[in-house]
């Protein structure tokens, strides 16, 4: 059996030695998350705002730490100034966990409307992204997604599609 | 006081290859025409992020000191990051902020600072309680020498005038990231 993708990713971190995580809640994170919090291998940080946890990870990854950002789709879309001001023009491998909201069954319309920002902004930014949407795929992807985005000094979007995080979710649950 | 002029002071105590973060505009330009130290960087743009930048230096490397310049109004822009850095405590990171009074390089619109907020008092209200106005030139060098001396997290706020920078950053992100990811491989 395929292993579930939180374990997946804490693994794949620590392979590449990413050791910083700054997040801003989500529920379909909260395990992943929660499993960070318990792993001393790991610091983890809960700032304000998407454009904080991205500005420490920035700062850290120019001191030589490398770390990664996990957020929703909402909070994706506060970001864009950063991403066009900062990660891009300075060409800072941003890692970047993105649960995608507002799509196949989501209950909330500014959900849906966000979530079609997302993949527009990161196409115009020329911003490397994929959405994850099956269990096998996790490891290869995140792997290999992080090692480039560090090879080429380059931000990188990884999508976790409710493909991925909510087959096994109770019907109509949500957040 | 004077920015410039404070900044100047500011840096003639760096002595242990300490990491500077200057805030986007006239901070950074003034940090610039200081003197380009190669552990300086500089913001061209996201504005408020030069706090978040340093907290993520000062992780990195807890064996450096690291100082934030930042103006009134971006710091408005980003107060959560207060909170933030106030949670994680770090010993070696300093916040100076600049407090003019307003967005001096869009026309000196006045900032909030100028009517109501104290930056200082919401700095303690986030939990930074080494957090302190200087008056003077002589109390912000005393206050910038506890921080090179002592645990912080410390934040010095100091009212500045309206004077325009003493130079304009060069604005080459390439150039300004690689130059301060040499400096930060060096240990202090």
């Amino acid at each position: 059996m395929t292993p579930a993708w939180p374990d997946v990713i804490v693994k794949v971190l620590k392979a590449n030695e990413v050791r910083l995580v700054t997040y801003i809640p989500d529920n379909v994170l909260a395990p992943l998350i929660r499993s960070l919090h318990a792993d001393r291998d790991f610091t983890v940080i809960c700032p304000a705002r998407e454009e904080e946890a991205a500005g420490i990870v920035a700062g850290a990854y120019l001191a030589g730490l490398r770390g990664i950002t996990l957020m929703q789709t909402s909070g994706f879309a506060t970001l864009p100034n950063v991403l066009a001001s900062l990660i891009v023009p300075y060409q800072i491998p941003l890692l970047m966990l993105i649960s995608e909201r507002g799509t196949i069954g989501d209950h909330q319309l500014g959900q849906a409307i966000v979530c079609r920002t997302l993949r527009p902004v990161l196409q115009t930014l020329g911003i490397e992204h994929f959405a994850i949407e099956r269990p096998e795929d996790v490891e290869f992807v995140t792997d290999r997604m992080i090692k480039q985005a560090f090879y080429t000094q380059a931000p990188a979007a990884m999508i976790l599609s409710p493909l991925l995080t909510k087959r096994d979710a109770k019907p109509g649950s949500d957040g | 006081m004077n920015r410039f002029d404070l900044t100047k002071r500011l840096v003639a105590r760096l002595k242990d290859r300490e990491a500077v973060i200057g805030g986007i505009g006239n901070t950074n330009f003034d940090l610039w025409a200081s003197g380009q130290r190669p552990e300086n960087f500089y913001m061209l743009g996201s504005m408020g992020l030069a706090a978040p930048i340093a907290l993520g230096v000062a992780l990195a490397q807890p064996g450096r000191r690291v100082f934030c310049l930042e103006g009134d109004g971006s710091l408005l822009m980003q107060l959560g990051a207060l909170g933030t850095i106030a949670a994680c405590a770090p010993r070696n990171l300093a916040l100076v902020v600049f407090d003019n009074g307003m967005y001096q390089i869009t026309g000196k619109q006045p900032t909030l600072t100028a009517s109501t907020v104290d930056l200082v008092a919401m700095a303690r209200g986030a939990g930074l309680a080494q957090s302190e106005w200087a008056a003077d030139e002589a109390q912000f060098e005393r206050l910038v020498e506890r921080a090179l001396a002592g645990p912080g997290p410390w934040l010095i706020g100091a009212r500045v005038d309206g004077a325009r920078p003493e130079g304009v950053t060069e604005r080459d992100p390439a150039r300004i990231r690689s130059r301060f990811m040499d400096a930060m491989k060096a240990r202090p």
